[in-house]
Order: C-alpha cells, then structure tokens, then sequence
C-alpha cells in the first residue's frame, strides 16, 4: 500500500535490432526469409510453422527477454504478396529496453497459425479481434470468437477485397434488417405534422 | 401435522451487467457466473460501438483520418491526435519544430490531468463518494476552458497536426494554464483528504483486483494499471517524444498491484503532469508552430490570400485559343456558371461566378487566366485584359494554388515502408501502426488501444470477489469503450 516515485534512468538502450533480428537467424536459419529495416525498426519475416518456437525463444532468452507484446495484428496484401496474410506482432523488452518485429506468413487458402496465448496471456483478444476481422484462424487458441462483431456476421471486414461500405443492403446482417423493420412498424405512431 | 420435505439446491446464478449500466462507463457488457454473491467468471462482450475506424483510416488521406481519433478515446482526444501525427511524423520522416513539440507536450499533459480528472470523479462515484465528483469536475471544466480558447473545441479538438500544432497559443492561454498549475496541487490535496485515508474507501479499494508484476506484464497492461503492480514503464521515458527529453520528471510506481495502489499512481501522476506543464510554459521556446516541409505538411492558406479571399474582386476567363473543350471545369463548377459543348471552347458567365478559383486549379491547359480587379467586367474588355501578365504576387499565390490542390488531391508521396509507434495517453500505451505502400493513404492502419487491451484483463481480475467489486474493478483499469471498440 505504498507508492513511490522512480527515476528512470535514461537513455539506456537495448540491443540493437539488427542484431537481434541476427540472432534469430543464427537460431532458425531454415525459418527467416526476410529481414527488413525502415527507419531503425528492423522487422523478421518468417515462416508461419514454427511461430510458437520462435516467440518463446524470444521470451525466454536472457539476452532478449520480450516479456511486453505490444501488438499483434493481421496484414491483408491482396494481390500484392504471396502469401497474402502476414500477423504482424510488435515485441518490446521492459527489462532490456529493445524492440523487433516478427511477421509471419499465412496462405490464402485455409489461413491458420499457432496460438501464442501460452507465452502472452495478453495474446487472446488481439487474436480473435484478428481473426474477427481477417478469418486467420488462431489454432489453439482457447476462446476463438467473434469479438466486435456479431457472433453471426459473414465475411471478414479488414480483408482488401470486403467494399468500404458494408454489404449490399439485402444482404445485410439480420440484426440490422430487423431494426429497419421495426422502425417502419413504428412510423405510423409517430406524431403527425 | 403433515411434515413436508424440501429438497434446497444450490445453482450458479447468471446476471447480465450492460451494455447500459451506468457505472461500466460505455457500452460494456458483462455477463457474471455467480455463486452467491461470489464472482465465479466472468465473460466480456465488447463491439458494440465499433465504428470500423481501421477500415476508414484506410480509404482516407494521412491529413483526412486525424479527426477520427478524436472519436476513439473521447476523454482524453488531444492525447490521441498527439499519438497519431507522432507516428505519421515518424513515417514521413519529418520533425515538428521546438515551439511545437512543447506546446503539444503541455496539451497532451493538460489532457492527462483532465482523463485523471474524469477517472477519479466515476471511480470515485462507483464506489460512493458523491462530493469528489463534484470537485473534479470544477477543475476538469477548466481545463476544458482552456482547449476552448487555443482551437475552439472542448472534446474532440483536432489540434494538433501533421507536422506541429495548427496555430499558435495566446498569451492569455499561458497566464492561465500557468494560474492553474499554481493551483492545481492544493486542489489534489482537497480531493485526497476526503478519500485518502476514509475507511469505506479502503475497504472498497485495499487488496481488490490484485495482479502481481509478472503477470501484469504478461497481460499486456500498460500505463498506470501496469505501474500500480510496480513495473516502471512509461513509454515517455522508455521511447521519448514531443518535448518529454528535455523535462525532469518522475515515474510513480505501486507495490501490491490493487485498486488502491493503482488510484495513488494516478493522483501522484497528476501532480508529475503538473509539474511537467510549469516546466515546458517556463522553458517554451519562440519560432514557428509548424514544419517547414512542403512535401509532407499542408502550409498555411494566408500564401493563398491573394486569390482565395472574398474581398478580391478578381474576374477569371478563359482563353479561347488555349481550351480544348475538355470538360474538366464545367464538372468541376459549384456554381454551374460555366458552359460549352465537348471539344470547342468554353465560356463563363460571368454573372453566375463566385470567384471560387475551382476551375483555376483544375485546368489543365492553362486556359483559364485570373483577372484582377476584372469583376463586372464584359467579356470583350476581360479577353483584352487576360491577355497582359499578371502582377508576380498573383502569379505566386496562383501557382502555390495549384500546387495545394494536387497536393491534397493525391495526398504527400510516403516511402515504402511500416512502422509501429507508441506514445503514452493517459489510459496506457497507444499504439499506431502503419503499412504503407507509397500513396497518399495507409495501405493498413492499426491502432492498438490500451481499453482493449484492458478490457480483456477484467476476468482475470474480478474472479473471486463480489459483485460490488466488479464495479470497482472496471473503474479502476480506466476503460473507454469509444476506444475499446474503435
């Protein structure tokens, strides 16, 4: 029941992400296909099998120690890439002060990939907001549902190829179409002018 | 006598909590599993003010998606623009000048004493305590005074921009902000005076919703929830921006990781924000509040005055020899005073025109030329008049013209490339990031939210207390589902 006010010393940096992104190449070499860099944040690029492998290694080691995840997020490159999905997890180390970004690769056509919830408890809702929105399917993941939609929505908001506008207006979610009706039912009991 | 025989069973006991409930501070629906009065689980659903802000942040310009972040945290908006164009500013690679970096520093902190403000007064209304409701809202309502007068908005603001701040602050503004910060501590001490030490307080904050280091960590928590378990992050000292290098403050941190612990980091953090706004009104430095990158940042319109202002009576014609007929004018006219058929050239009536420069900018043959002071003018007195050059102020501010509509037309040419960059709003660490693929949008555009991240904590933290406490708990992470749900 006591606070206290520290003094945070600074500048103190982390390892710099290059190097990192160096020793997960070193570990995974048959994993990594890519490491880029744009404006000294440096991303890996990775193949989606061993995902749950490569973020422990990066939580666990003494030398990285990413215990914060600051974001995990889907990428939609329809027509762009190939693969077409990328998730995109933002790792930050609190004790050590250093950030990397690891992309994983997911196909098109049955797009999963493991869950990381087992190392991030914090993990569980980014996923089902990401496959929410891009139907990347989180295998065991232990509560994979819809999280901001409606449970009975159809379709996959974020993905490129969904239109701006929502779906046709017949086609629209039931939930809404009862709504309409009902305010229709409604209208003839609205004052008269 | 006939003796009847009950079978008594016990069963869990579901209650459904929101969406409208007055202490889950938004749309928040909880359904509780209850055995007695005890919290057995509990199972969030959020979603329901989702606005889909990702997906239109994705079919607007850089420029055009600013004001949409002002809807996601709606208590502390300023602090959310400010994590916005921090991150654009970092994807463009440009850097907004000191002026600005300071003022936006002593706005984003003004916003965290006006979110802490707001906090305390709910939290504390939750639990009980009317009279400190009324308290802060009496300050918080200064603070709002004081966005009042810099940008005309008390919530959603919009103030700062790509590249700096949109104007600059008045004196008036200073004096007062600096008369609040003189004030401000004695105001605090009013509020922890009636809670601080007051026994139902306690007993309604010590030892509830308790989460050890590690695991807040693991959770994903940051900002002042995280610092109340004791884990001294803080993205303005970890990665810092805007003007938090250049002043001295300190972090305050918890040690049990409960409610109370968590409202001690808050009321300290509010003296620490105090202390930072006196600082930069003391060292705030003089020269321009915006950019000078022209690629990047839109410039101010007095460059454009000479055409654009209302009181010019300039007339605009076209020249017959230059128009091909195309068109382009003729749709584009808001007063619809121009005519012509396809491929023969056009003519304005002049009787019907606004003066709107509209045609000007969308001309691609150069066949529409100003004339100054040409208004009222007839057609023939115009085409003798168009054809002598224009005054080299007019021919300056017609091409800057020009150029500011393409510019916002197709939006600032952005290097191929992605980028995360998190700043620290008073909720917890707001992160954006962003893919883009070289056009004047984002080709991907992601928030990370820390009320989502927060919300998704509740279970872990309400199991096992009474329901009373749920409420406690949900005030306590400080949650706003505008941003929960974006």
């Amino acid at each position: 029941m006591a606070v206290v006010e520290v003094r945070i010393s600074l500048p103190y940096k982390g390892m710099d992400p290059t190097e990192i992104a160096e020793k997960i190449k070193e570990k995974f070499p048959d994993e990594v296909v890519d490491v880029t860099n744009f404006r000294d944040q440096v991303s890996v690029i990775v193949k989606k099998d061993r995902i749950v492998d490569i973020c422990r290694y990066l939580h666990n080691d003494p030398l990285l120690l990413f215990d914060h995840l600051q974001d995990l997020c889907g990428v939609d490159y329809h027509g762009k890439k190939d693969p077409r999905f990328e998730v995109v997890y933002n790792l930050y180390s609190i004790r050590h002060h250093h950030k990397i970004r690891v992309r994983a690769q997911v196909p098109e056509n049955d797009p999963n990939i493991r869950t990381v919830t087992s190392i991030w408890a914090g993990a569980n809702w980014h996923e089902r907001e990401c496959f929410d929105m891009f139907g990347i399917v989180f295998k065991g993941h232990p509560d994979l549902r819809r999280i901001l939609l409606p449970e009975d929505w159809e379709g996959y908001p974020l993905r490129k190829d969904y239109p701006l506008k929502g779906p046709e207006p017949e086609k629209d979610w039931h939930g809404f179409i009862e709504v309409l009706n009902r305010s229709k039912e409604l209208k003839e009991f609205e004052w008269e002018e | 006598m006939e003796q009847v025989e009950k079978i008594f069973e016990t069963r869990e006991l579901n209650v459904n909590m929101g969406p409208q409930h007055p202490a889950t501070h938004g749309v928040l629906r909880l359904v509780l599993d209850m055995d007695g009065e005890t919290i057995a689980r509990v199972t969030p659903y959020i979603g329901y003010l989702h606005r889909g802000i990702e997906k239109l942040g994705e079919s607007l310009s850089y420029f055009q998606a600013l004001p949409l972040t002002d809807r996601m945290d709606y208590v502390s908006s300023m602090s959310n623009n400010i994590g916005y164009v921090v991150a654009v500013e970092k994807l463009f690679g440009i850097e907004a000048p000191e002026r600005a970096k300071f003022i936006r520093t002593i706005v984003g902190e003004m916003s965290r004493i006006s979110n802490h403000l707001l906090w305390l007064a709910t939290h504390a209304l939750d639990i009980g305590a009317m009279t400190v409701f009324l308290y802060c809202f009496r300050e918080r309502e200064w603070i709002l005074e004081l966005f009042e007068m810099i940008c005309g908005a008390r919530l959603t603001v919009t103030y700062p921009r790509v590249g700096g701040v949109r104007n600059d602050v008045p004196q008036e503004f200073l004096d007062s902000l600096y008369q609040f910060t003189e004030e401000f501590p004695s105001r605090i001490l009013e509020y922890e005076t009636l809670i601080d030490q007051n026994r139902i307080w306690l007993k309604r904050t010590v030892g509830i919703g308790v989460i050890s280091a590690e695991e807040a960590v693991n959770w994903g928590l940051t900002g002042p929830t995280l610092r109340g378990s004791g884990v001294p992050y803080d993205v303005r000292k970890h990665a810092p921006y805007d003007a938090y290098d250049k002043v001295d403050f300190e972090v305050p941190i918890g040690t049990e990781g409960d409610t109370y612990d968590r409202y001690r980091c808050r009321m300290l953090e509010m003296r620490q924000s105090n202390k930072i706004i006196r600082q930069c009104i003391e060292k705030l430095p003089p020269g321009p509040v915006m950019a000078d990158a022209p690629k990047f940042t839109l410039q101010p319109k007095d460059k454009m005055m000479p055409i654009t202002h209302p009181t010019q009576e300039h007339a605009f014609f076209i020249v017959e020899k230059a128009c091909k007929g195309c068109g382009m004018c003729l749709r584009a006219c808001p007063a619809k005073a121009i005519f012509g058929e396809k491929k023969k050239p056009h003519t304005i009536k002049q009787e019907l025109c606004l003066g709107c420069a509209t045609c000007y900018v969308t001309c691609k043959f150069k066949a529409m030329t100003i004339v100054p002071g040409g208004k009222g003018l007839s057609d023939e007195k115009l085409a003798e008049l168009a054809a002598t050059p224009l005054p080299e102020e007019i021919a300056k501010a017609s091409e800057y013209l020009v150029k500011h509509f393409e510019f916002i037309r197709r939006g600032p040419k952005v290097p191929d490339g992605e980028i995360y960059v998190a700043t620290e709003v008073p909720k917890g660490e707001l992160g954006f990031y962003f893919v883009s693929d070289g056009t004047g949008k984002p080709y991907r555009m992601r928030v990370r939210a820390p009320s989502f991240v927060h919300a998704g904590v509740l279970p872990r933290l309400s199991v096992g207390h009474l329901v009373a406490d749920v409420i406690a708990v949900i005030g306590t992470i400080d949650i706003v589902l505008g941003e929960c749900d974006r």
